[in-house]
């Protein structure tokens, strides 16, 4: 009998050894990811009411703080003294609905939880004492105030970084809202502001900067110019795409036309000066070919989350399935015997079943779809030699010794294309500005690139979208800041072109962001 | 000489475990309220008085026996004190339930002690096997009587006496491990022959195969009409592992398997609460809102745990509904954190280590399948609750021994250590006078 209880001996050891591996499962790999359930109202209410560490631009303004309050339940009040502005940003911090952007994806800090913050110094195991630390945001407050101004009261997001670095200089999308409202203690009206933001169609409540995309149009032309420029023998001077008002991809009888039925073609250089459809759909088509065009969309980033500081920031798509590789596309015209341009086509593009959709997806349209913060990456990797920065809006943590705790450095998330493809791009989109459809980017004393999208929306084609990227620094330097806009078509105002109406909105966003940055306000400090 | 060194040893361990007990007393305090607990001098007296009167009472009627147990059980037991005074405060939680368990956890210790008094000897249970196995049906059972018994969170596994609610099952499982040990002893030999096989597997003749058939289905009457599915897998538990260590046949042990993984199967297609629980293990996030959410909330508050706990009184556990008593393991993960939560772990690995060394040394085949029994109980007891909260098993509502709040569970798992305690003092008492002339190992 002795032998057999060993042997359960052995069998229970087993069973708790399976307790103990569970228990770190649960306790230590998972507990992250438990946390950030959504369901999950824990930290919340845990820190709800509790002091908490304040929101600062990079030039001092607070935009988020908790103030001590006489409540019977809670001794702090969330604050966002400048109301609706940062929004975006910051996200909101409340009992009922839990919290979004930095409040979300700081709470540790701000709530002073991490190690770090507890255990920081020896002191802390001996004194209790308040371990909040505050965060410096890496916008400011003036290209934030520009943004707003400039897009007025027109639906759209505005997202302009630092291309060396991905800081992000300003965020803004409009509509938006007061976060105030979410933080009341009063619950009632809690539900009631949140009941009424959601029920208003425009969404103010929509992240719409990171976390929705739409068509980016023809702003998508560069990843297009882009993946010639690296995987064939496009230059800027050579080939010359034929003149054309439209153009027949393979296997389809349905023309791309150009913006209000015009003609053009010619080198890259000039496609792209005048946002060319015909040429760029048929570079897409027959000289990249889909399987170089999925790779170069996705080195810029697409069909992956960027890696910013917020929460559930949303993936922008490049269609990756165009069916079976049918035939090289010189066959392919020698068999149909359509009229073709042999010097465009780059040996060894096939075409592939699908191959119209890639001419659509060429040009920005088809099932693309992109974020804002995504297209100003696009146009950051033009201008910082082909490397995509990793955003952040987080610059700085200081603990309440005022030791900075944490500090964002400069990463690169991917290499979208090689440094010369980049070098030549950014050259084309300097001349889009200068004499093509961005002329309304330009900033005199700096050179400025840019490129126009105008995405129509397929139901009427007066409803447009209305894009532009770009960047500006000084003439012969590495550009420091880039700048997306988007605004969204309004069927009152109908038609609206990239370069008439989102142009001015990055000209002056741009034109701000160059200016040295304004004085921390007096007073506020040492705090 | 002997038991003088084990009985020091135990109340070093005592007195260790009683420390621990005050200091997370007062932190948990300090924890919630910032205050040092006003009581904590009497708190400590009487603490320290319960458990040295159990002390004093095992070295005057057992003072051979294993030192471990005693003081694994009162350090659980503080722990779970602790919690429950701590969760006391919270929303949620009503009633004077720390001064309840405090209450219970004297009449646990006098009946530790009473256990003590009365057995004098295991071998005596074994003359009353059959006794004893008609009370532990009879108190199984109970709870599905009109008047007395009581439906409470779904289960019908609760008797009402006047003001006191009883949860009779938990004693009905010492009553039935005694029966079955007293049971096998005797039939083990004829259990034993095997004579027919299927393949590897040698049988024994089918006529014999009665009792683990009667047990089977009297789990799964349990599991059916008292909805207790807790109790139903330890009963069936309790029996296979009986059986295979009194035959040393390991077809008992497939056998068995079948039977049980036949009935699972049988139980969770044709019964509603069976499926439902079976659902919410595998997806308890789906049912957040309904019967998933103690587990969810459950994993949550060890997610917020961590390595190291919130500290005591710095958590929310109250999130978790019932959480003083089923789901007290995840309150102690998430204030303790994982190094709490395994020290817990550990507690019942040793004391299911103690047990077996017991039924290891003792020297007649009864006391050792009484302690096999009796130990089996209590590892088994405390996996499928904690299994059941981290998810490795579907969820079956039953007390974390000693830990839990809960009267009955209490009381007789005191009776159960005191069973183990004697059988552990008449193995070493042989075992001392064997060795009276040599030399005392230690």
């Amino acid at each position: 009998m002795n032998r057999h209880i060993r042997r359960l001996g052995v069998g229970i050891m087993v069973l708790y050894l399976a307790l103990f591996v569970q228990l770190n499962r649960i306790q230590i790999f998972q507990a992250e990811e438990l946390q950030d359930e959504p369901i999950n109202t824990r930290a919340i209410q845990r820190d709800f009411g509790q002091e908490r560490g304040s929101i600062s631009t990079s030039d001092g303004v607070v935009v988020a703080r908790s103030v001590e309050v006489d409540h019977p339940v809670y001794d702090h009040q969330r604050e966002y003294p400048e109301g609706e502005l940062y929004a975006e940003v910051t996200g909101f911090f409340s009992l009922s609905f839990g919290f979004e952007g930095v409040e979300r994806q700081y709470n540790d800090e701000l709530a002073g939880r991490t190690v770090e913050q507890e255990f920081g110094s020896y002191r802390d195991w001996f004194i209790d004492r308040p371990t909040t630390a505050d965060l410096t945001l890496s916008l400011r407050s003036d290209v934030q105030r520009v943004a707003r101004e400039a897009l007025g009261d027109r639906k759209g997001s505005v997202v302009a970084l630092d291309p060396r670095t991905g800081a992000v200089l300003a965020m803004w999308s409009w509509p938006s809202y007061d976060p105030a409202v979410l933080a009341s203690f009063d619950d009632a009206a809690v539900r009631e502001a949140r009941a009424a933001l959601l029920a208003d169609e425009d969404d103010p409540l929509k992240s719409r900067t990171y976390r929705e995309t739409e068509f980016p149009g023809s702003t998508f032309k560069v990843v297009t110019a882009a993946a010639a420029l690296d995987h064939t023998a496009v230059r800027l001077d050579s080939p010359l795409y034929p003149d054309s008002a439209g153009y027949q991809p393979p296997l389809t009888e349905l023309s791309i036309a150009n913006f209000g039925g015009s003609s053009c073609g010619g080198p890259l250089r000039e496609l792209l000066r005048v946002s060319c459809n015909t040429g760029f759909a048929h570079m897409a088509a027959e000289t990249v070919g889909p399987v170089q065009m999925v790779e170069s969309a996705e080195a810029f980033g697409f069909n992956d989350r960027p890696p910013i500081d917020l929460p559930a920031a949303a993936a922008s798509t490049f269609p990756t399935e165009y069916g079976e590789s049918l035939q090289s596309v010189t066959s392919y015209y020698e068999r149909t015997g359509r009229p073709n341009t042999p010097e465009v086509i780059s040996p060894g593009v096939d075409v592939f079943e699908d191959t119209p959709a890639v001419a659509r997806a060429g040009i920005g349209q088809g099932d693309v779809r992109a974020s804002p913060l995504q297209m100003v990456l696009v146009a950051a990797a033009v201008a910082n030699e082909g490397l995509v920065p990793a955003p952040y809006v987080v610059a700085e943590i200081r603990n309440r010794d005022a030791e900075r705790i944490y500090e964002a450095s400069a990463t690169t998330w991917r290499q979208a294309m090689s440094p010369a493809s980049a070098g030549d791009l950014r050259e084309a989109m300097v001349e889009v500005v200068e004499s093509g459809t961005a002329r309304s980017m330009a900033i005199d004393g700096f050179e400025v690139g840019g490129k126009t999208g105008t995405a129509q929306l397929g139901r009427d084609v007066e409803e447009t979208n209305a894009w532009v990227i770009g960047f500006a620094g000084p003439p012969g330097e590495t550009p420091t800041v880039a700048v997306a806009v988007s605004v969204e078509a309004d069927p009152a105002v109908g038609q609206q072109t990239g370069g008439r109406t989102a142009g001015p909105i990055a000209q002056a966003v741009l034109a701000q962001a160059l200016k040295p940055p304004p004085p921390p306000p007096v007073g506020d400090i040492g705090e | 000489m002997m038991s003088r060194v084990r009985r020091t040893t135990e109340l070093g361990l005592i007195i260790l475990g009683a420390l621990i007990v005050v200091a997370a007393y007062t932190l948990a305090s300090l924890g919630s309220d910032a205050v040092i607990p006003a009581n904590l001098l009497p708190f400590l007296g009487i603490v320290l008085g319960l458990l040295l009167f159990a002390h004093l009472a095992t070295r005057r009627l057992a003072p051979f026996a294993d030192g471990l147990l005693l003081p694994l059980a009162a350090l659980l037991n503080g722990i779970g004190y602790v919690m429950i005074a701590r969760l006391a405060g919270e929303r949620g939680v009503s009633g004077d339930l720390p001064g309840l368990q405090a209450t219970w956890t004297a009449l646990g210790i006098a009946a530790y002690v009473g256990t003590l008094l009365f057995v004098p000897r295991v071998r005596d249970l074994q003359r009353y096997r059959y006794s004893i196995g008609v009370v532990g049906i009879v108190l199984l059972l109970l709870p599905l009587f009109p008047i007395i018994g009581r439906n409470i969170f779904g289960a019908r596994i609760w008797i009402s006496i006047g003001p006191v609610n009883l949860q009779p099952g938990e004693f009905a499982k010492i009553a039935l491990a005694i029966f079955f040990a007293g049971y096998l002893v005797e039939k083990r030999d004829l259990l034993r022959v095997a004579t027919w096989r299927i393949g590897p597997l040698w049988l024994p003749e089918p006529k014999h195969l009665g009792p683990v058939v009667v047990a089977w289905g009297f789990s799964l009457v349990v599991m059916v009409f008292e909805r207790d599915l807790g109790s139903s897998l330890l009963f069936f538990a309790l029996f296979v592992v009986l059986i295979w260590i009194a035959t040393e046949r390991i077809s008992y042990l497939i056998i068995s398997l079948v039977l049980f993984t036949g009935g699972a199967v049988a139980a969770w297609s044709t019964f509603g609460h069976v499926k439902t629980r079976v659902n919410i293990w595998r997806n308890p996030w789906d049912s957040y809102l309904g019967e998933g959410r103690q587990l969810t909330e459950s994993s949550f508050a060890l997610a917020d745990g961590g390595l190291t706990g919130t500290g005591l009184g710095l958590g929310t556990p109250e999130r978790i509904d019932v959480v003083e008593s089923d789901f007290i393991f995840a309150a102690i993960g998430e204030e303790l954190g994982l190094l709490g939560g395994t020290a817990v772990i550990l507690c019942y690995l040793l004391f299911a280590g103690s047990g077996l060394r017991i039924a290891v040394r003792a020297e007649g085949a009864f006391e050792k399948l009484l302690a096999v029994g009796l130990t089996t109980l209590m590892a088994v007891q405390a996996f499928v609750i904690i299994g059941g909260i981290i998810r490795i098993v579907p969820l079956t509502g039953i007390t974390l021994p000693f830990v839990s709040y809960g009267g009955s569970s209490l009381l007789s798992n005191y009776v159960l250590l005191a069973l183990l305690v004697r059988t552990s003092h008449e193995a070493e008492t042989r075992t001392v006078q064997s060795t009276a002339h040599a030399v005392p190992a230690a």
